[in-house]
Protein backbone atom coordinates (compact mmCIF):
# COMPACT_ATOMS: atom_id res chain seq x y z
CA UNK A 1 0.00 0.00 0.00
CA UNK A 2 3.02 2.33 0.98
CA UNK A 3 3.92 2.73 -2.30
CA UNK A 4 0.20 3.59 -3.36
CA UNK A 5 -0.65 6.69 -1.41
CA UNK A 6 2.67 8.57 -3.00
CA UNK A 7 1.76 8.82 -6.33
CA UNK A 8 -1.76 8.39 -7.73
CA UNK A 9 -3.47 9.81 -10.61
CA UNK A 10 -7.11 9.23 -11.32
CA UNK A 11 -8.33 6.27 -13.29
CA UNK A 12 -11.79 7.40 -13.90
CA UNK A 13 -11.36 7.59 -17.40
CA UNK A 14 -10.39 3.19 -17.81
CA UNK A 15 -13.03 3.00 -14.98
CA UNK A 16 -15.77 4.33 -17.18
CA UNK A 17 -14.30 2.87 -20.59
CA UNK A 18 -14.76 -0.43 -18.15
CA UNK A 19 -18.35 0.38 -17.64
CA UNK A 20 -19.62 0.90 -21.71
CA UNK A 21 -17.00 -2.34 -22.06
CA UNK A 22 -19.05 -4.68 -19.59
CA UNK A 23 -22.15 -2.80 -20.48
CA UNK A 24 -22.09 -4.08 -24.41
CA UNK A 25 -20.98 -7.34 -23.60
CA UNK A 26 -24.14 -7.82 -21.62
CA UNK A 27 -26.29 -6.24 -23.97
CA UNK A 28 -24.67 -8.53 -27.00
CA UNK A 29 -25.05 -11.44 -24.20
CA UNK A 30 -29.28 -11.13 -24.21
CA UNK A 31 -29.80 -9.42 -27.03
CA UNK A 32 -28.36 -13.43 -28.50
CA UNK A 33 -30.12 -14.79 -25.57
CA UNK A 34 -33.80 -13.55 -26.66
CA UNK A 35 -33.38 -14.07 -30.58
CA UNK A 36 -31.68 -17.18 -30.14
CA UNK A 37 -29.47 -17.53 -33.86
CA UNK A 38 -30.85 -20.46 -35.46
CA UNK A 39 -27.13 -21.23 -36.88
CA UNK A 40 -25.56 -20.76 -33.40
CA UNK A 41 -27.94 -22.84 -32.20
CA UNK A 42 -27.69 -25.72 -34.34
CA UNK A 43 -23.90 -25.75 -34.22
CA UNK A 44 -22.30 -27.88 -32.06
CA UNK A 45 -18.75 -27.54 -30.90
CA UNK A 46 -17.39 -30.00 -28.09
CA UNK A 47 -20.62 -31.29 -27.34
CA UNK A 48 -22.12 -28.09 -26.25
CA UNK A 49 -24.32 -25.43 -28.34
CA UNK A 50 -21.99 -22.82 -30.07
CA UNK A 51 -24.19 -19.90 -28.56
CA UNK A 52 -23.33 -21.77 -25.11
CA UNK A 53 -19.84 -21.12 -25.94
CA UNK A 54 -20.33 -17.80 -26.81
CA UNK A 55 -21.88 -17.18 -23.33
CA UNK A 56 -19.46 -18.67 -21.55
CA UNK A 57 -16.41 -17.10 -23.49
CA UNK A 58 -18.12 -13.23 -23.16
CA UNK A 59 -18.38 -14.48 -19.26
CA UNK A 60 -14.85 -15.14 -18.92
CA UNK A 61 -14.15 -11.94 -20.61
CA UNK A 62 -16.22 -9.73 -18.75
CA UNK A 63 -14.78 -11.52 -15.62
CA UNK A 64 -11.29 -10.58 -16.90
CA UNK A 65 -12.41 -7.17 -16.71
CA UNK A 66 -14.57 -7.15 -13.78
CA UNK A 67 -10.59 -8.72 -11.85
CA UNK A 68 -8.21 -6.85 -13.48
CA UNK A 69 -9.45 -3.32 -14.06
CA UNK A 70 -12.10 -3.42 -10.81
CA UNK A 71 -10.15 -5.52 -8.68
CA UNK A 72 -7.06 -3.85 -9.81
CA UNK A 73 -5.33 -7.46 -10.45
CA UNK A 74 -2.98 -5.95 -13.01
CA UNK A 75 -1.42 -3.68 -10.24
CA UNK A 76 -0.70 -6.67 -7.81
CA UNK A 77 2.58 -8.42 -8.06
CA UNK A 78 2.63 -11.67 -10.07
CA UNK A 79 3.17 -13.87 -7.19
CA UNK A 80 0.01 -12.46 -5.73
CA UNK A 81 -1.92 -12.70 -9.19
CA UNK A 82 -0.65 -16.12 -9.86
CA UNK A 83 -1.69 -17.60 -6.69
CA UNK A 84 -5.59 -16.61 -6.56
CA UNK A 85 -5.49 -16.65 -10.51
CA UNK A 86 -3.76 -19.72 -11.09
CA UNK A 87 -5.63 -21.47 -8.49
CA UNK A 88 -8.96 -20.50 -8.93
CA UNK A 89 -8.57 -21.33 -12.77
CA UNK A 90 -6.86 -25.40 -12.36
CA UNK A 91 -9.22 -26.11 -9.39
CA UNK A 92 -12.25 -24.90 -11.26
CA UNK A 93 -11.43 -26.52 -14.48
CA UNK A 94 -10.78 -29.36 -12.81
CA UNK A 95 -13.49 -29.94 -10.69
CA UNK A 96 -16.09 -28.60 -13.92
CA UNK A 97 -14.52 -31.58 -16.13
CA UNK A 98 -14.84 -34.45 -13.57
CA UNK A 99 -18.79 -33.58 -13.08
CA UNK A 100 -19.89 -32.64 -16.79
CA UNK A 101 -18.48 -35.88 -17.80
CA UNK A 102 -19.90 -37.48 -14.56
CA UNK A 103 -23.51 -35.81 -15.79
CA UNK A 104 -23.29 -36.67 -19.34
CA UNK A 105 -22.58 -40.46 -18.26
CA UNK A 106 -25.63 -40.45 -15.94
CA UNK A 107 -27.57 -39.02 -18.92
CA UNK A 108 -26.72 -41.94 -21.13
CA UNK A 109 -27.29 -44.41 -18.03
CA UNK A 110 -30.80 -43.37 -17.62
CA UNK A 111 -31.36 -43.20 -21.16
CA UNK A 112 -29.95 -46.46 -22.41
CA UNK A 113 -31.27 -48.45 -18.97
CA UNK A 114 -34.20 -50.44 -19.33
CA UNK A 115 -36.26 -48.64 -16.10
CA UNK A 116 -38.47 -45.90 -17.48
CA UNK A 117 -38.28 -42.96 -15.78
CA UNK A 118 -41.25 -40.83 -17.15
CA UNK A 119 -44.67 -42.69 -15.90
CA UNK B 1 15.67 -3.59 21.74
CA UNK B 2 17.96 -4.04 18.74
CA UNK B 3 20.71 -4.81 20.95
CA UNK B 4 19.40 -7.73 22.11
CA UNK B 5 19.06 -9.29 18.62
CA UNK B 6 21.20 -11.73 17.26
CA UNK B 7 22.36 -10.39 13.88
CA UNK B 8 22.01 -13.15 11.53
CA UNK B 9 23.55 -11.54 8.25
CA UNK B 10 20.34 -11.51 6.34
CA UNK B 11 18.78 -8.74 6.50
CA UNK B 12 17.66 -7.04 3.63
CA UNK B 13 17.84 -10.17 1.83
CA UNK B 14 14.27 -11.75 0.51
CA UNK B 15 14.29 -14.45 3.53
CA UNK B 16 15.87 -11.74 6.01
CA UNK B 17 12.25 -11.02 6.97
CA UNK B 18 10.81 -7.51 7.19
CA UNK B 19 9.99 -7.56 3.86
CA UNK B 20 6.33 -7.87 1.65
CA UNK B 21 7.31 -9.94 -1.47
CA UNK B 22 3.54 -9.76 -2.38
CA UNK B 23 3.65 -6.17 -1.87
CA UNK B 24 0.43 -5.72 -0.53
CA UNK B 25 -0.73 -5.36 3.36
CA UNK B 26 -1.95 -8.24 4.97
CA UNK B 27 -5.37 -7.27 5.01
CA UNK B 28 -5.63 -7.19 1.42
CA UNK B 29 -3.65 -9.94 0.77
CA UNK B 30 -6.02 -11.76 3.75
CA UNK B 31 -9.33 -10.37 1.04
CA UNK B 32 -7.39 -11.57 -1.89
CA UNK B 33 -7.40 -15.41 -0.21
CA UNK B 34 -11.02 -15.23 1.24
CA UNK B 35 -11.88 -14.15 -2.20
CA UNK B 36 -10.64 -16.92 -3.84
CA UNK B 37 -11.90 -19.61 -1.53
CA UNK B 38 -15.62 -18.04 -1.87
CA UNK B 39 -15.04 -18.35 -5.40
CA UNK B 40 -14.12 -22.01 -4.86
CA UNK B 41 -17.28 -22.31 -3.30
CA UNK B 42 -19.64 -20.82 -5.68
CA UNK B 43 -17.64 -22.51 -8.03
CA UNK B 44 -18.64 -25.98 -6.40
CA UNK B 45 -22.36 -24.79 -6.25
CA UNK B 46 -22.16 -24.05 -10.21
CA UNK B 47 -20.61 -27.05 -11.22
CA UNK B 48 -23.12 -29.41 -9.33
CA UNK B 49 -25.65 -27.28 -11.09
CA UNK B 50 -23.93 -28.21 -14.49
CA UNK B 51 -23.87 -31.56 -13.51
CA UNK B 52 -27.27 -31.67 -12.80
CA UNK B 53 -27.98 -30.27 -16.36
CA UNK B 54 -25.90 -32.18 -17.41
CA UNK B 55 -27.54 -35.49 -16.02
CA UNK B 56 -30.97 -34.05 -17.47
CA UNK B 57 -29.92 -32.75 -20.61
CA UNK B 58 -32.93 -33.41 -22.41
CA UNK B 59 -35.53 -32.26 -20.20
CA UNK B 60 -34.48 -29.09 -18.15
CA UNK B 61 -36.87 -26.28 -17.74
CA UNK B 62 -36.24 -23.34 -19.82
CA UNK B 63 -35.26 -20.42 -18.77
CA UNK B 64 -36.85 -17.80 -20.72
CA UNK B 65 -39.97 -19.03 -19.80
CA UNK B 66 -39.13 -19.27 -16.26
CA UNK B 67 -38.54 -15.94 -15.62
CA UNK B 68 -39.91 -13.53 -17.68
CA UNK B 69 -41.60 -10.69 -15.89
CA UNK B 70 -41.15 -7.45 -15.23
CA UNK B 71 -42.19 -5.01 -12.36
CA UNK B 72 -46.12 -3.23 -13.85
CA UNK B 73 -46.06 -5.45 -17.04
CA UNK B 74 -48.85 -8.25 -15.87
CA UNK B 75 -49.10 -10.85 -18.45
CA UNK B 76 -46.29 -9.67 -20.75
CA UNK B 77 -43.87 -12.22 -21.83
CA UNK B 78 -40.66 -10.20 -20.89
CA UNK B 79 -37.62 -13.32 -21.13
CA UNK B 80 -34.69 -11.79 -18.76
CA UNK B 81 -35.10 -8.20 -19.19
CA UNK B 82 -35.53 -7.66 -15.43
CA UNK B 83 -32.47 -10.02 -15.03
CA UNK B 84 -30.71 -7.94 -17.24
CA UNK B 85 -31.60 -5.42 -15.44
CA UNK B 86 -30.73 -6.07 -12.31
CA UNK B 87 -26.95 -7.12 -13.94
CA UNK B 88 -26.38 -3.61 -15.38
CA UNK B 89 -27.56 -2.52 -11.21
CA UNK B 90 -24.56 -4.44 -9.68
CA UNK B 91 -22.89 -3.84 -12.28
CA UNK B 92 -23.27 -0.13 -11.94
CA UNK B 93 -22.90 -0.23 -8.16
CA UNK B 94 -18.94 -1.95 -8.77
CA UNK B 95 -18.27 0.99 -11.33
CA UNK B 96 -19.33 3.39 -8.53
CA UNK B 97 -17.41 1.19 -5.70
CA UNK B 98 -14.47 1.74 -7.96
CA UNK B 99 -14.89 5.34 -8.07
CA UNK B 100 -15.10 5.47 -4.23
CA UNK B 101 -11.77 3.44 -4.31
CA UNK B 102 -10.06 5.99 -6.78
CA UNK B 103 -11.59 8.80 -4.68
CA UNK B 104 -9.67 7.35 -1.49
CA UNK B 105 -6.71 7.08 -2.98
CA UNK B 106 -6.57 11.07 -3.84
CA UNK B 107 -7.73 11.51 -0.08
CA UNK B 108 -11.27 12.85 -1.58
CA UNK B 109 -13.27 12.43 1.86
CA UNK B 110 -16.79 14.06 -0.08
CA UNK B 111 -16.32 11.84 -3.36
CA UNK B 112 -16.09 9.12 -1.07
CA UNK B 113 -18.89 9.01 0.51
CA UNK B 114 -20.93 10.03 -2.72
CA UNK B 115 -19.53 7.10 -4.16
CA UNK B 116 -20.37 4.84 -1.42
CA UNK B 117 -24.17 5.92 -0.86
CA UNK B 118 -24.78 4.70 -4.82
CA UNK B 119 -22.81 1.79 -3.99
CA UNK B 120 -24.93 0.81 -1.05
CA UNK B 121 -28.08 2.12 -2.91
CA UNK B 122 -27.27 0.17 -6.06
CA UNK B 123 -26.89 -3.10 -3.91
CA UNK B 124 -30.16 -2.48 -1.91
CA UNK B 125 -32.00 -2.38 -4.95
CA UNK B 126 -30.13 -5.49 -6.35
CA UNK B 127 -31.21 -7.13 -3.21
CA UNK B 128 -34.94 -6.39 -3.52
CA UNK B 129 -35.15 -7.10 -7.17
CA UNK B 130 -33.68 -10.78 -5.96
CA UNK B 131 -36.82 -10.90 -3.48
CA UNK B 132 -38.93 -10.29 -6.18
CA UNK B 133 -38.23 -12.69 -8.32
CA UNK B 134 -37.66 -15.32 -5.58
CA UNK B 135 -41.68 -13.98 -4.91
CA UNK B 136 -42.65 -14.62 -8.57
CA UNK B 137 -40.71 -17.92 -8.82
CA UNK B 138 -42.78 -18.80 -5.68
CA UNK B 139 -45.95 -18.34 -6.19
CA UNK B 140 -45.74 -19.55 -10.25
CA UNK B 141 -48.14 -18.53 -12.84
CA UNK B 142 -49.52 -21.49 -14.80
CA UNK B 143 -49.66 -24.44 -12.21
CA UNK B 144 -48.87 -27.96 -13.30
CA UNK B 145 -49.78 -31.40 -12.61
CA UNK B 146 -47.37 -34.11 -11.35
CA UNK B 147 -47.43 -37.75 -12.31
CA UNK B 148 -46.53 -40.84 -10.28
CA UNK B 149 -42.66 -40.70 -11.66
CA UNK B 150 -42.32 -37.43 -10.31
CA UNK B 151 -42.54 -35.74 -13.66
CA UNK B 152 -44.23 -31.91 -14.50
CA UNK B 153 -47.29 -31.70 -16.97
CA UNK B 154 -48.15 -28.56 -18.31
CA UNK B 155 -51.35 -27.45 -20.11
CA UNK B 156 -50.83 -25.39 -23.62
CA UNK B 157 -53.21 -24.41 -25.59
CA UNK B 158 -53.89 -25.28 -29.81
CA UNK B 159 -51.09 -22.43 -30.45
CA UNK B 160 -48.69 -23.65 -27.83
CA UNK B 161 -49.52 -20.83 -25.23
CA UNK B 162 -49.91 -21.82 -21.82
CA UNK B 163 -52.40 -22.24 -19.69
CA UNK B 164 -53.03 -21.70 -16.09
CA UNK B 165 -55.13 -24.83 -13.90
CA UNK B 166 -57.65 -21.90 -12.49
CA UNK B 167 -58.92 -21.50 -16.43
CA UNK B 168 -58.97 -25.76 -16.83
CA UNK B 169 -60.73 -26.62 -13.26
CA UNK B 170 -64.15 -27.25 -12.85
CA UNK B 171 -64.75 -27.17 -9.36
CA UNK B 172 -67.13 -29.44 -7.82
CA UNK B 173 -68.27 -27.08 -4.70
CA UNK B 174 -70.38 -30.47 -3.23
CA UNK B 175 -67.09 -32.34 -2.99
CA UNK B 176 -65.29 -29.35 -1.14
CA UNK B 177 -63.30 -30.89 1.33
CA UNK B 178 -61.86 -29.64 5.09
CA UNK B 179 -58.02 -28.92 5.93
CA UNK B 180 -57.63 -31.66 8.68
CA UNK B 181 -56.04 -29.71 11.85
CA UNK B 182 -54.17 -31.36 14.78
CA UNK B 183 -56.83 -29.73 17.01
CA UNK B 184 -59.47 -32.09 15.43
CA UNK B 185 -57.94 -35.59 15.94
CA UNK B 186 -57.14 -38.21 18.29
CA UNK B 187 -53.78 -38.35 17.38
CA UNK B 188 -53.36 -34.50 17.33
CA UNK B 189 -51.89 -34.59 13.47
CA UNK B 190 -52.50 -32.54 10.92
CA UNK B 191 -52.22 -32.14 7.10
CA UNK B 192 -50.46 -30.10 4.70
CA UNK B 193 -53.03 -27.00 3.19
CA UNK B 194 -55.00 -28.65 0.39
CA UNK B 195 -53.70 -27.40 -2.90
CA UNK B 196 -56.26 -25.67 -4.41
CA UNK B 197 -57.85 -28.25 -7.21
CA UNK B 198 -57.88 -31.81 -6.97
CA UNK B 199 -56.84 -33.67 -9.11
CA UNK B 200 -60.38 -34.73 -10.51
CA UNK B 201 -61.07 -31.29 -11.22
CA UNK B 202 -58.10 -31.09 -13.31
CA UNK B 203 -59.24 -34.07 -15.23
CA UNK B 204 -63.34 -33.03 -15.79
CA UNK B 205 -61.95 -29.25 -17.13
CA UNK B 206 -59.25 -30.86 -19.21
CA UNK B 207 -61.90 -33.57 -20.59
CA UNK B 208 -64.86 -30.63 -21.42
CA UNK B 209 -61.97 -28.16 -22.89
CA UNK B 210 -61.08 -29.57 -26.29
CA UNK B 211 -58.59 -27.30 -27.49
CA UNK B 212 -56.30 -28.17 -24.28
CA UNK B 213 -53.12 -30.45 -24.99
CA UNK B 214 -50.12 -31.43 -22.19
CA UNK B 215 -46.72 -30.26 -22.78
CA UNK B 216 -43.94 -32.59 -20.76
CA UNK B 217 -40.62 -31.62 -19.53
CA UNK B 218 -39.11 -33.78 -22.42
CA UNK B 219 -37.19 -31.10 -25.00
CA UNK B 220 -37.64 -31.40 -28.73
CA UNK B 221 -34.07 -31.54 -31.06
CA UNK B 222 -35.63 -28.14 -31.34
CA UNK B 223 -34.55 -27.43 -28.02
CA UNK B 224 -38.56 -26.46 -27.23
CA UNK B 225 -41.01 -28.56 -25.19
CA UNK B 226 -43.13 -31.81 -26.67
CA UNK B 227 -46.26 -31.17 -26.89
CA UNK B 228 -48.93 -34.41 -26.42
CA UNK B 229 -51.31 -34.84 -29.01
CA UNK B 230 -54.88 -34.80 -27.76
CA UNK B 231 -55.73 -38.74 -27.30
CA UNK B 232 -51.95 -38.79 -25.64
CA UNK B 233 -52.98 -35.97 -23.44
CA UNK B 234 -55.71 -37.16 -21.67
CA UNK B 235 -53.83 -41.04 -21.58
CA UNK B 236 -51.36 -39.17 -19.51
CA UNK B 237 -53.56 -36.88 -17.43
CA UNK B 238 -55.93 -40.15 -16.49
CA UNK B 239 -53.92 -42.79 -15.68
CA UNK B 240 -50.18 -41.13 -14.50
CA UNK B 241 -51.01 -37.44 -13.19
CA UNK B 242 -51.24 -37.84 -9.14
CA UNK B 243 -51.53 -34.13 -7.92
CA UNK B 244 -51.39 -30.56 -8.97
CA UNK B 245 -48.28 -28.52 -8.52
CA UNK B 246 -48.64 -24.23 -8.12
CA UNK B 247 -45.01 -22.31 -8.11
CA UNK B 248 -41.98 -24.25 -6.30
CA UNK B 249 -40.61 -25.26 -3.60
CA UNK B 250 -37.86 -27.66 -2.11
CA UNK B 251 -40.12 -31.01 -3.25
CA UNK B 252 -42.03 -29.56 -5.91
CA UNK B 253 -41.97 -27.10 -8.54
CA UNK B 254 -44.24 -26.12 -11.65
CA UNK B 255 -41.34 -26.00 -13.97
CA UNK B 256 -39.89 -29.27 -14.08
CA UNK B 257 -37.64 -31.92 -11.81
CA UNK B 258 -36.83 -29.91 -8.29
CA UNK B 259 -33.40 -30.02 -8.81
CA UNK B 260 -34.23 -26.37 -10.72
CA UNK B 261 -35.61 -24.66 -7.95
CA UNK B 262 -33.36 -26.70 -5.63
CA UNK B 263 -30.16 -24.91 -7.48
CA UNK B 264 -31.80 -22.03 -7.75
CA UNK B 265 -32.84 -21.20 -4.22
CA UNK B 266 -29.47 -22.36 -3.19
CA UNK B 267 -27.04 -20.74 -5.79
CA UNK B 268 -29.22 -16.89 -5.87
CA UNK B 269 -29.88 -17.17 -2.18
CA UNK B 270 -26.31 -17.70 -1.67
CA UNK B 271 -25.54 -15.04 -3.69
CA UNK B 272 -28.01 -12.88 -2.50
CA UNK B 273 -26.49 -13.19 0.96
CA UNK B 274 -23.42 -12.02 -0.27
CA UNK B 275 -24.92 -9.21 -1.59
CA UNK B 276 -26.58 -8.56 1.80
CA UNK B 277 -23.49 -8.42 4.07
CA UNK B 278 -21.86 -6.71 1.43
CA UNK B 279 -24.24 -4.09 1.67
CA UNK B 280 -23.78 -4.43 5.62
CA UNK B 281 -20.25 -4.21 5.33
CA UNK B 282 -20.36 -0.99 2.92
CA UNK B 283 -22.87 0.78 5.96
CA UNK B 284 -20.11 0.16 8.39
CA UNK B 285 -17.49 1.58 6.04
CA UNK B 286 -20.07 4.51 5.06
CA UNK B 287 -20.30 5.49 8.99
CA UNK B 288 -16.88 5.46 9.49
CA UNK B 289 -15.62 7.63 5.85
CA UNK B 290 -18.49 9.77 7.25
CA UNK B 291 -16.69 9.91 10.73
CA UNK B 292 -13.63 10.94 9.51
CA UNK B 293 -11.96 7.61 10.40
CA UNK B 294 -9.88 6.70 7.60
CA UNK B 295 -9.22 11.20 7.08
CA UNK B 296 -7.11 11.01 10.84
CA UNK B 297 -5.62 7.46 9.71
CA UNK B 298 -4.33 9.10 6.53
CA UNK B 299 -5.76 6.39 4.25
CA UNK B 300 -8.50 4.42 3.01
CA UNK B 301 -7.50 1.19 2.13
CA UNK B 302 -10.51 -0.31 3.77
CA UNK B 303 -12.81 1.39 1.63
CA UNK B 304 -10.50 -0.93 -1.02
CA UNK B 305 -10.58 -3.97 0.81
CA UNK B 306 -14.52 -3.87 1.01
CA UNK B 307 -14.23 -2.99 -2.57
CA UNK B 308 -12.58 -5.85 -3.15
CA UNK B 309 -15.46 -7.99 -1.46
CA UNK B 310 -18.05 -6.16 -3.00
CA UNK B 311 -16.22 -6.22 -6.93
CA UNK B 312 -16.23 -10.28 -6.17
CA UNK B 313 -20.05 -10.19 -5.81
CA UNK B 314 -20.72 -8.92 -8.89
CA UNK B 315 -17.92 -11.01 -10.45
CA UNK B 316 -19.91 -14.00 -9.19
CA UNK B 317 -23.34 -12.24 -10.37
CA UNK B 318 -21.84 -12.34 -13.73
CA UNK B 319 -21.46 -16.12 -13.68
CA UNK B 320 -24.87 -17.13 -12.23
CA UNK B 321 -26.23 -14.71 -14.66
CA UNK B 322 -24.81 -16.57 -17.48
CA UNK B 323 -25.33 -20.46 -15.98
CA UNK B 324 -29.21 -20.28 -14.79
CA UNK B 325 -30.40 -17.72 -17.12
CA UNK B 326 -28.73 -17.74 -20.58
CA UNK B 327 -27.14 -20.98 -21.44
Amino acid sequence: MGHDTAHHESNTKRIWYVFVLLSVVTIVEVILGIIKPAFLMETTVISMKLLNWIFIILTIYKAYYITWAFMHMEGETKGLRRAVVWTAVFLISYLIFILLTEGDYIYEVFKAGHKSWDF
Amino acid sequence: METTVANTGTEGKTWGGGNKPLKVSYGKMMMWFFILSDALTFSGFLAAYGFSRFKFIDSWPIADEVFNHFPFLHGVDAPMYYVALMTFILIFSSVTMVLAVDAGHQMKQKKVILYMFLTIIGGAIFVGSQAWEWKNFIKGEYGAVETKGGQILQFVDQEGHRVALHDIAIVNTHKDRAQHQSKNGVWYESEKALPTYTIEEIREGFAKKGNLLIRTQILTEKGEKTILSREESLKRLNTDAIGIVEGANLIHNEYGTPLFANFFFFITGFHGFHVLSGVVINIIIFFNVILGTYERRKNYEMVEKVGLYWHFVDLVWVFVFTFFYLV
